[in-house]
C-alpha cells in the first residue's frame, strides 16, 4: 500500500472516531465504550478494505493482469451495450410490476412510498435540474395537490380522476404565484424565499381550521376508483371498482411514475427543455439567444408544481388522511436530496436515488437510530466522491445519418 | 434609411458616463467596426441595442421599430443577434444543442406539445435539427456535433458563438472581439467566415481590437474613445485622422514632454 494511502487511512479513521466515539458511545447514562468502538471498528474496516482495494488496483501487478483482460472485458461490454436499451427498460418495467407479488404488505407500502417520490424528486428536477432555480418550498406543491383532493371530495364528492386536472392547474397557478416575484433573484436568495413560501403554505394550512380542520387533518376521502362496463342482467352497466388494496395502489402509482419518467423525458428533449437548461448555465446568454427567460422560468416552476400535486392527490388518496405536518420542510430536502443525489437533470438517477434513499431508511429500521447516521455518512460519502450523483446526467448525441446509429455497435 | 439607427445615446453608471451622445447609423449589407481604446464604452453599445441595459438617454431604432424597453428576446427575434467578449457557451450542452437553443426563438412547440409528443412537435423537432446541422457545416463544426461546448478548442468555441447567433436568423449581427485571444491563422479564418457570412446578406456590426481584422473587412469604422465619437469613415480615412491618433498614442504635446 502507498504511503498516501496508509496516511489518508489515519487521518480518516482518525476523523471518523472523533465523530463517532461520542456520538454513539454516550447515550443518556454511563459510557459505553464496547458499542461505541465495535461501530467505529465497522466504518474503518469498510475504509481499510475500499483503500486497499484501490491501491491493489493501482498497483503494476493489477495493471498488467487487466490488460490482458482487456479484450475480454471489452467483448462482454460490446455485449450488453448491444441490446438496446428498450430491453433493458422492458426489463425493469417487468421487475417493477413483478414486485407486489413477491413482497408482503409492508414491502409494498415502502414501494408505494418510494415511488412517489421519485415523482416528486423528476417534477422537482424540472425546477432544480433543468431550469437550475434551487427551491427549497418544493413540498408545498405535494401540499396544494393533497388538499385540493381531500377538500374537492369530502366537500363535493369529486373522483378522484377529475380532482387530479383540477389539482394539476390549481398546482401550478401556486407554482406561478411563488415563481413570479423570485424571477429576479438567483442561487441563495431564491432558496430562502422559496423555503419561506413553502413554509407560509404549510403554516395557513395549518392555522385555517374552517377550511383545512387544522393540524388535526382532513379524514375519509375516497379511493381512487376506476370504472369498467359490466354486462350482466342484459344491459351494459359502468361498475366502479375502488382500488382499496395496496397492491392496485402500487400499480396506480406505478402508473403514475412511468407517466411521469416519460413526460420528464420528452421535456428534456424538447425545444423547451433545451431552454430550461441553457438558462440553468447562462441565463443572460440564454436571454440574448432569444429565450423568453422570465416566461420559461415560470413555466418551469408550474410543471415542476403539476407534477408535485399529482404526487399529492395520489397520496391523500391513498392514505384517506392528509394532515399539515406531512409538508414540512424536511420533507423539500428530502426531495431536494434525491435530485442531487441521483444526479442533477439524469432521469434516472433520480429514479435510482428516490428508490434507494426512501427504500434504505425503511429496510434498515433495525438499526434504529444509527439509520439517520448512517444515511447522514452516506450522503456525506456520495458528495465527496461522486459529486455529479449517481448517474450522472448526459445529453442526447446524435449521429448524422439515422443508419449509422444501428450499426454502430458492429 | 439606416437599418439600425442610434440617436443621441448616452449611457451613465453612476458618476461614469460610458457613452455620451452617440449618433451611429449601420447601413443594411455593410460591415461597420466599432474601435477604441480599452474603457471607451464599446461594449456598452452593443448591451444597449441588445436590451441588457436601456440607454439614459436617446432613442435606438430598428428598422424603424423603437427598441429602447423591448426585452432582449425581443430584440433577438427582430432580428439582432450577438456573441459575446468573454465566450458564453452553455457549456454542459453540446455544439449542437448549443445552436438547437439559438432556434428557440424561430420555433413554438410548447410544453404540452412536447408532452405530448404531437406530430406538429415531432415534425419541428426535425426542422431543428435540419437546420441546426446546416448552420454547423456552414461553419465547419458538424464534427464537433456531440462534443460538450466546453471541451471545443478555443478558436471553434468563438466559432460556436456566432453558429448561435446566426441560428436565431437575425438580420444583423453584433460581433463583440471575435478575434479576443486568437492567434493569426484562426484571425484570418475568422474574417474570411465574417466576409462570408456578410454574403449571405448579413450586416456586421463588429467591436474588435485586432486592426488588422478592422482595417482589412471594415467598409466603415467609428472610433470611440471616453464614449465620444472621435472619427467616423473608410479605414483609410480613420487611421489618417489625427484625433485617433492622439486618442491611441496620446496627444504630441504629451509625447514631447
Amino acid at each position: 500500500m502507498p504511503s498516501s494511502n496508509v496516511k489518508k487511512f489515519i487521518v480518516y479513521s482518525l476523523f471518523m472516531g472523533i465523530l463517532i466515539l461520542p456520538m454513539v458511545g454516550l447515550p443518556s447514562t454511563g459510557f459505553e465504550i464496547t458499542r461505541a468502538l465495535l461501530v467505529w471498528g465497522v466504518f474503518v474496516g469498510i475504509l481499510a478494505f475500499w483503500l486497499l482495494g484501490k491501491s491493489i488496483r493501482g498497483s503494476d501487478a493489477f495493471q498488467s493482469a487487466a490488460g490482458g483482460l482487456a479484450p475480454f472485458r471489452s467483448r462482454l461490454f460490446d455485449n450488453f451495450t448491444k441490446v438496446p436499451t428498450k430491453i433493458y427498460l422492458c426489463l425493469l418495467l417487468f421487475a417493477l410490476a413483478a414486485y407486489p407479488q413477491v413482497a408482503n404488505n409492508y414491502m409494498v407500502d415502502v414501494g408505494i412510498t418510494c415511488l412517489i417520490y421519485v415523482v416528486l424528486g423528476l417534477g422537482l428536477d424540472i425546477v432544480v435540474g433543468l431550469a437550475g432555480l434551487l427551491d427549497l418550498g418544493y413540498i408545498a406543491f405535494y401540499a396544494v395537490g393533497a388538499y385540493t383532493y381531500s377538500l374537492l371530495n369530502l366537500h363535493f364528492g369529486l373522483s378522484f380522476w377529475s380532482c387530479l386536472p383540477i389539482g394539476i392547474v390549481l398546482g401550478a397557478v401556486c407554482g406561478c404565484i411563488i415563481g413570479y416575484p423570485t424571477l429576479r433573484m438567483r442561487g441563495d436568495y431564491l432558496a430562502i424565499v422559496t423555503m419561506g413560501f413553502g413554509e407560509i403554505i404549510r403554516l395557513v394550512l395549518n392555522n385555517w381550521d374552517k377550511l383545512t380542520k387544522g393540524p388535526n387533518g382532513l379524514l375519509g376521502m375516497a379511493k381512487p376508483a376506476i370504472g369498467y362496463p359490466s354486462f350482466a342482467e342484459g344491459g351494459v352497466k359502468w361498475v366502479s371498482y375502488s382500488l382499496k388494496s395496496l397492491h392496485s395502489l402500487y400499480y396506480l402509482i406505478l402508473l403514475i411514475a412511468v407517466l411521469t419518467v416519460i413526460g420528464v423525458g420528452r421535456l428534456n428533449n424538447s425545444r423547451i427543455g433545451r431552454a430550461w437548461i441553457a438558462i440553468r448555465e447562462d441565463e443572460v446568454a440564454a436571454e440574448l439567444s432569444g429565450v423568453p427567460t422570465t416566461w420559461l422560468k415560470l413555466l418551469a416552476y408550474a410543471m415542476g408544481a403539476a407534477f408535485a400535486s399529482v404526487a399529492g392527490a395520489f397520496f391523500a388518496s391513498k392514505l384517506s388522511y392528509t394532515n399539515p405536518n406531512f409538508f414540512i420542510f424536511m420533507e423539500s430536502c428530502i426531495v431536494l436530496c434525491i435530485v442531487v443525489l441521483g444526479g442533477v437533470g439524469s432521469i434516472p438517477g433520480i429514479v435510482l436515488a428516490g428508490i434507494v434513499l426512501i427504500a434504505v431508511p425503511e429496510v434498515s429500521r433495525e438499526l434504529q437510530n444509527y439509520r439517520m447516521l448512517v444515511f447522514g455518512l452516506a450522503m456525506a460519502v456520495m458528495m465527496v466522491l461522486r459529486p455529479e450523483g449517481l448517474i450522472p446526467a448526459t445529453r442526447h448525441k446524435r449521429e448524422l445519418h439515422e443508419t449509422e446509429g444501428e450499426t454502430y455497435g458492429e | 434609411m439606416a437599418e439600425l439607427v442610434l440617436r443621441n445615446i448616452s449611457k451613465r453608471f453612476g458618476g461614469l458616463l460610458a457613452v455620451d451622445n452617440l449618433d451611429l447609423d449601420v447601413s443594411e449589407g455593410m460591415i461597420l467596426s466599432l474601435i477604441g481604446p480599452n474603457g471607451a464604452g464599446k461594449t456598452t453599445v452593443f448591451n444597449m441595442i441588445t436590451g441588457v441595459y436601456p440607454p439614459s438617454h436617446g432613442t435606438i431604432t430598428y428598422r424603424g421599430n423603437k427598441l429602447n424597453h423591448l426585452r432582449s428576446n425581443r430584440i433577438i427575434r427582430n432580428g439582432i443577434a450577438r456573441t459575446f467578449q468573454n465566450i458564453r457557451l452553455f457549456k454542459s450542452m453540446t455544439v449542437l444543442e448549443n445552436v438547437q437553443v439559438g432556434l428557440h426563438c424561430r420555433t413554438k412547440s410548447g410544453a404540452f406539445r412536447a408532452l405530448f409528443r404531437t406530430p406538429h412537435q415531432k415534425q419541428e423537432e426535425k426542422e431543428i435539427i435540419d437546420r441546426a446541422m446546416e448552420i454547423l457545416e456552414f461553419l465547419g463544426l458538424v464534427d464537433y456535433r456531440n462534443e460538450y461546448a466546453s471541451y471545443l478548442p478555443y478558436g471553434d468555441q468563438r466559432r460556436l458563438e456566432i453558429a448561435r447567433a446566426v441560428a436565431t436568423q437575425p438580420h444583423m449581427l453584433l460581433l463583440d472581439e471575435p478575434a479576443a485571444g486568437m492567434n493569426p491563422r484562426e484571425t484570418a479564418e475568422l474574417m474570411e467566415l465574417i466576409i462570408k457570412l456578410r454574403d449571405t446578406g448579413l450586416t456586421i456590426f463588429l467591436v474588435e481590437h485586432d486592426m488588422r481584422l478592422v482595417m482589412g473587412i471594415s467598409e466603415i469604422v467609428t472610433v470611440l474613445d471616453h464614449g465620444q465619437k472621435i472619427a467616423e469613415g473608410t479605414p483609410k480615412q480613420v487611421q489618417e485622422n489625427e484625433r485617433v491618433i492622439e486618442a491611441y498614442l496620446g496627444t504630441k504635446s504629451k509625447e514631447r514632454a
